[in-house]
């Protein structure tokens, strides 16, 4: 269960969430400027919230009352963006191996046949096109074993025939790997394709969905 | 002959030098490329300070610090090292003088890596020194070794803060641009410009190696 009770405030925009969620693909869904990224970063430890409390499990990542805020490092949450951002100067093995964790279940060629990476794992990132990349940012993120997987957006960048291609690949995170998700989108066929259950986020704060 | 062996002693200290500074020269840069720390802006101007004092003034600084009833030199002394007239104290005036060079080339270069990376790996593990060794400092290695370049290429010519606290002891502390200095002095005219042609060389060498790594990381960004 991943526990979300948390405020954070920069400048003026203010984000609050109270959400408990359980396994499953959790979609982040709402207009540019809602909070989607913000609340991921919280949850990744790039952004630092101002009270509240943040846990994964019986794990807490952050707790404001508690003087308690785990280092990105130590969070265990993989972290897919917008932009794949692999690594420029390794390989694609390399970069897929970056985060491994010793004495982690899932093998390299579980994941890289799962997302179906194999064939390019020699190759240079800038061989790679813009869908292959997201699949290896994704089997970059898993080989790491993550508690939490959070994607943003992680489809934008990829053309609809392309996108159709890579939903499959994320439901088998899911269902293979029993990995809860969270999934930021603002794009409405994606998220009712995808998500077990769905947050509308508006400046700042989930809402009830409108019909 | 005693060309060969100044331009040799040169070389070799000036490659200590670099060598010896770049670790803390890249900690430095690292740490200022981070954005403002508390003392931060004062860190840099010291730092940097030196490329804008007179040398002979940096120079004597270090001799007060150094010099045996020095504050550090002091010290030292107790232990039985002895810095001032001896190679170590033409290294360290070197290491000095290029400092503010290696400091801010490296910076400017971390300050170009996307944070993204660093982010990103982050996330997947990797402790801020992990991150720095296999993320930051190879997405920023042409700027780095630009960076070392500069500082050997700036300790090559040092010539004022090394006459303050090394002199000109032939084939001890008489580098490149002491000897010119000494020789031009001394009337041995054809001496000096002989090592005047070395140094030059030698500068230019150095910066067009730094130009060149600097183009070519250009170019493949």
């Amino acid at each position: 269960m991943i526990d979300l009770d948390f405020t954070l405030r920069q400048g003026p925009f203010r984000l609050e969430l109270h959400e408990q969620l359980e396994g499953g693909i959790t979609a982040l869904y709402g207009p540019s400027g809602s909070g989607k990224t913000t609340t991921l970063d919280a949850i990744a430890g790039i952004r630092r919230p101002s009270s509240g409390r943040i846990g994964v499990g019986d794990r807490v990542l952050f707790d404001a009352g508690r003087g308690i805020d785990l280092p990105p490092h130590t969070r265990r949450i993989g972290y897919v963006a917008q932009e794949p951002a692999l690594f420029p100067h390794m390989s694609v093995r390399r970069n897929v191996l970056y985060g491994r964790r010793p004495g982690q279940k899932l093998s390299l060629e579980a994941v890289a046949s799962m997302l179906e990476v194999g064939e390019f794992l020699d190759r240079r990132v800038p061989d790679l096109s813009g869908g292959e990349r997201q699949r290896v940012a994704l089997a970059r993120a898993l080989m790491s074993a993550p508690d939490v997987l959070l994607l943003d957006e992680p489809l934008a960048a990829v053309d609809v025939e392309r996108r159709r291609r890579i939903l499959p690949y994320l439901l088998r995170v899911r269902d293979d790997l029993g990995v809860p998700v969270i999934y930021v989108s603002h794009d409405r066929g994606e998220v009712d394709q995808l998500a077990d259950r769905i947050i509308v986020l508006d400046g700042g704060r989930a809402v009830p969905e409108r019909a | 002959m005693e060309l060969w062996t100044i331009t040799l002693l040169t070389v070799g200290m000036a490659a200590i030098a670099t060598l010896v500074m770049l670790p803390p020269g890249l900690l430095l840069a690292w740490a200022l490329s981070r954005g403002r720390f508390r003392g931060s802006v004062l860190l840099e101007t010291f730092v940097s300070l030196p490329l804008v004092m007179p040398p002979v003034a940096t120079g004597l600084i270090l001799l007060m610090l150094l010099a045996p009833r020095g504050v550090l030199g002091g010290f030292l002394a107790t232990l039985g090292i002895e810095i001032v007239f001896t190679w170590k104290a033409v290294v360290i005036a070197m290491a000095v003088m290029g400092l503010p060079l290696l400091v801010r080339t490296a910076r400017a270069g971390f300050e170009q890596v996307d944070r993204r990376y660093e982010q990103v790996a982050s996330t997947l593990g990797a402790n801020p020194f992990r991150v720095f060794l296999t993320v930051t400092l190879p997405l920023a290695l042409p700027s780095v070794m630009a960076a070392a370049v500069l500082c050997f290429a700036r300790a090559i010519g040092e010539f004022g803060a090394t006459m303050m606290i090394a002199g000109s002891i032939p084939g001890s502390t008489r580098t490149l641009a002491v000897a010119i200095y000494s020789f031009a002095e001394t009337g041995r005219d054809t001496q000096a410009a002989q090592l005047v042609l070395v140094s030059g060389a030698i500068a230019f060498a150095a910066l067009a190696l730094s130009n060149w790594i600097t183009a070519r990381s250009g170019l493949r960004a």
